[in-house]
């Protein structure tokens, strides 16, 4: 456990400059860079902290201004929160992968003076787009690839700046921990836009002691120490990252790892073994998909071995790592397997000293859930929010549960509205949203409680259990509840289905679209000697809607067996020709459906699935990365489903 | 800056070639052809279907001899230049179709273009059979310079797979991480962009102007795709039939009649 006299200063360049101080040559980050991992000390990290900082004091950057940070995880962006923070900036994280336009909003809304970029590609996103945001007076990048013919004065290199910072240092010796003893806890730390399933961003403004506050009940609640390997791969604008790869890591003082490269997270979780994890649903689907792929195809001897072992994990593995009696016989079987399968599956998935991983942001399927748990990896759920510096429900040690995300955290108060939708009182509560002080008076209310927007029950034993957002409940034309979010999440725990849009709000009956995995739909195309040119041959196939249409009638003998949701089964789907995507604006960057821009632009399918028709001819724009806007017509099949008799089984 | 400034009459020719004739039997490949190529400049050569612009490369990289003709390289005249000769005077060079070894991983392909850099006592046989010592800190020291290569071309993902299993446009990649291990001073790449997609021409683009850019190399190279040819060279020359038809900056080549005719042909 932690000493309790440290980790306790109130603002994170304090508790950097303490870390230096009490762990000054322990490792504060690694990066892997030319294949190797890259150390840099508490020490190291504070000193460039204040090389930065000063750099940008030397440019004009005030206390209050706004610095956008715009990037993939790496040493020199966390760091460079400190640095902003300890001359009393304010951070402002960007999604590395937004397009320009996307950035524009934020970059305007939030008053940017100063952007710190990763490298040239964030760098021309922001020039293309600099007439639109002039109150941009300087940009920073980190890496030079590319950047030798870029010779603007108001440019420059990281290590520039740093030089800057340096004789600034000299010039006014001082500045900086003045500057860093002028922070205080109550002041605003940081503004995380949040994508929103709803018209634009809203930034949303977390304190010091909010952030402080929450790490450290985590801390203590999960009994984290200066020991725990973190892996910092998810967007640096995604409070879940900020909250444990910045609060935590000050906070605790343990190592944050940034990975090689975004396509390297695989061989980069095994190198470092993280103690702690985090990461939404799809990545733990995914690496199960893999194995799965990787299983099919082995030996007949080996797939058997696995079969056995899995079977017996499933049964005991549970209740073993829940820590309840299991018969001798079993606890050696599960000891065998362990030294011969779990132990080198974990190592291979990077999760042989995994103590913590926890999951969020949308359901995870009950076999994945099990799977993971039943091999020993202590995998959780939480619920959480932006708002609330990341969670308000955790999963407590021996009682994780598939259909709730647990208990409220330590010192969070919860409540059910009699329109069932979920309100919250929190440490971690934000401040409000950044200039929109209306958005702020509809979420916060005057006693402190956050309107969640979800819709959710408390059950007896304490657990919160989510079950749609409010606002997409609906009711059919037969006057029966329709949540779309419930049946979708039921399809998506089929590995062959990727996305799923369900309608069926003011209608007869439910329908739905479906966006095919290409991986796993491809699997089976290679193994079932299917051809396919790309995702919208491979999606329209006759096979792949057989496939696709299987798993849809056991959904709905599933939601037959339930007479409120009997009505809900679908009746007539169609796989959609392209993939739902980000930056179609079809889905959030965190991969939640934006449903009103896919009713308005899907508005012609969704008219054929309330028809008779058995297929569709339509035309559809994809934007790219860089902006560009391409067109492409496709003809669309529909499929009816069989449904099953309300009350069946 | 612009491309008038970068092809300033002060710079430095790099190599030129000098009323160079190749022919294979009674088939003129190459007939009387005369260009040069300033350091520091991207140079296309482009032409239609046979043209003799492979052939040309092969003569410039010493595979082929001209029966005509020299080629100066860097001031001095190479007339019978072999392979390895031109490898280790600082030519590298990609292939039409990938030439890679396609069992080895990535790491080892571009590996292999750091041998003509390990010709010391280091790595002769016998210290290279101890190993340690000497010859690991060798080893050490070029894959660092591997390891540069492959951050700067962003193939970290695909450093152990073997290049057989990757895609083609990412084959392409690693061809030219083999050639950029080698440092050249002179790169010559033989149709860098056929059979990509879109996003793969872009990034190879990216590459190509990113290298001319950060190290400084020269780069001569054979492309079908005219907007590449227009958006990446500073110079460009148009062989047909073996003989050079036009020679000049991108805007001067498209206007010029004779490679008008020469692509769509002549109306009588």
């Amino acid at each position: 456990m932690n000493e309790p006299r440290h980790g306790q200063a109130d603002t994170f360049p304090k508790l950097l400059l303490e870390n230096a101080r009490i762990r000054g040559s322990r490792p504060a980050y690694r990066q892997k860079y030319l294949g190797i991992w890259q150390t840099h000390t508490w020490q190291e990290a504070a000193d460039i902290a204040r090389e930065i900082g000063l750099g940008l004091a030397s440019l004009g950057m005030k206390r209050g201004d706004k610095v956008a940070l715009i990037g993939q995880n790496t040493t020199l962006m966390y760091i460079s929160f400190d640095a902003i923070q300890s001359v009393g900036g304010i951070p402002v994280p960007l999604y590395a992968d937004s397009v320009a336009e996307e950035m524009t909003y934020v970059l305007d809304h939030a008053g940017v003076r100063f952007a710190v970029c990763q490298d040239q590609e964030q760098i021309d996103k922001i020039e293309t787009m600099r007439d639109r945001v002039p109150q941009i007076e300087h940009l920073v990048y980190e890496e030079h690839k590319g950047m030798r013919r870029y010779e603007q004065p108001d440019m420059h290199s990281i290590d520039a700046l740093r030089e800057a910072g340096r004789e600034f240092d000299r010039a006014n010796p001082g500045f900086f921990d003045e500057q860093v003893a002028l922070g205080t806890g109550s002041e605003l730390a940081i503004i995380v836009y949040t994508s929103g399933t709803t018209g634009n961003p809203k930034g949303v403004m977390l304190s010091y002691d909010a952030l402080c506050r929450s790490a450290r009940l985590a801390r203590d609640l999960e009994g984290l120490g200066e020991n725990e390997e973190v892996l910092a791969y998810l967007p640096l604008a995604w409070v879940g990252d900020h909250f444990i790869s910045h609060a935590q890591h000050h906070v605790t003082g343990f190592t944050v790892n940034c990975p090689e490269s975004p396509d390297t997270l695989v061989a980069d979780l095994r190198d470092i073994g993280p103690t702690l994890f985090i990461a939404p649903p799809a990545i733990f689907e995914n690496f199960l998909t893999q194995i799965g792929i990787r299983i099919a195809d082995a030996a007949r001897i080996k797939q058997a071995l696995y079969n056995r072992a899995i079977a017996l994990a499933r049964r005991v593995g549970e209740p073993i790592l829940n820590g309840e009696a299991v018969g001798l016989v079993d606890r050696l079987m599960y000891r065998f397997y362990e030294f011969c399968i779990y132990g080198p599956l974990k190592n291979t998935l990077g999760f042989s000293r995994t103590t913590v991983a926890y999951t969020g942001g949308a359901p995870l399927g009950e076999e994945v859930f099990s799977f993971y748990r039943s091999i020993g990896v202590n995998l959780k759920q939480l619920y959480g929010q932006t708002e609330s510096c990341a969670y308000v429900c955790l999963q407590r040690n021996g009682d994780a549960r598939l259909d709730t995300v647990g208990p409220p955290a330590p010192e969070v108060e919860v409540r059910i509205t009699e329109a069932g939708e979920l309100l919250y009182r929190s440490p971690g509560n934000f401040l409000g949203y950044y200039r929109n002080d209306e958005a702020t008076s509809e979420t916060l209310d005057a006693d402190g409680w956050v309107h969640t927007g979800d819709a959710g029950i408390l059950t007896d034993s304490g657990h919160v259990k989510i079950i749609d957002r409010a606002k997409d409940v609906g009711t059919m034309t037969d006057g029966t509840v329709f949540a779309p979010q419930y049946i979708e999440n039921k399809l998506k725990f089929y590995p062959f289905i990727r996305e799923a849009v369900a309608h069926g709000t003011g209608r007869d009956y439910a329908t739905a679209f479906i966006n095919i995995d290409l991986e796993a739909v491809g699997n089976f195309a290679e193994r079932e000697g299917l051809g396919y040119s790309g995702y919208m041959d491979l999606s329209q196939q006759d096979q792949v809607y057989d496939l696709i249409q299987g798993n849809i009638e056991e959904v709905n003998r599933d939601l037959a067996r339930d007479s409120t949701l009997a009505s809900s089964q679908i009746r007539r789907f169609l796989i959609l020709h392209k993939e739902l995507d980000a930056d179609d604006g079809e889905l959030t960057r965190t991969r939640k459906l934006r449903r009103r821009i896919i009713g308005d632009r899907y508005n012609d399918l969704i008219e054929a699935l309330y028809s008779n028709r058995d297929h569709i001819q339509v035309n559809s724009r994809v934007t790219f990365e860089d902006g560009r806007v391409g067109e492409f017509n496709a003809d669309v099949k529909i499929r009816n489903v069989a449904t099953a008799p309300a009350g069946s089984s | 800056m612009s491309a008038a400034e970068r092809t300033g009459s002060d710079r430095e020719v790099m190599l030129s070639v000098e009323n160079i004739t190749l022919s294979f039997g009674a088939v003129r490949a190459i007939r009387d052809v005369s260009f040069d190529i300033l350091k520091g400049e991207i140079r296309a050569i482009i032409g239609p279907n046979g043209a003799g612009k492979t052939s040309m490369l092969n003569v410039i990289n010493g595979f082929y001899h001209p029966q005509q003709g020299q080629i100066l390289f860097r001031g001095a005249v190479r007339r019978q230049m072999r392979p390895h000769e031109a490898a280790a005077g600082g030519i590298a060079r990609t292939f039409q179709n990938v030439a890679l070894f396609k069992g080895m991983t990535t790491l080892d392909n571009i590996m292999t273009g750091r041998n003509l850099k390990m010709k010391s006592w280091r790595t002769s046989l016998l210290p290279a059979m101890i190993y340690y010592g000497p010859t690991q800190r060798e080893e050490i020291a070029n894959r660092e310079h591997v390891e540069r290569v492959i951050d700067f071309l962003e193939i970290e993902a695909i450093r152990k797979v073997p290049v057989g299993r990757l895609p083609y446009g990412l084959q392409k990649r690693v061809e030219l991480g083999r050639a950029l291990a080698a440092e050249p001073d002179l790169l010559l790449l033989d149709e860098p962009m056929a059979g990509m997609n879109l996003e793969e021409k872009q990034d190879m683009c990216r590459f190509v102007l990113d290298v001319n850019d950060e190290f400084g190399t020269t780069i001569a190279l054979i492309e079908h795709d005219m907007g590449v040819v227009m958006d990446l060279s500073d110079r460009v020359v148009v062989l047909d039939h073996g003989e050079k038809i036009a020679d000049g900056t991108p805007d001067e080549v498209k206007n010029d009649q004779n490679v008008i005719d020469a692509y769509l042909g002549v109306s009588h």
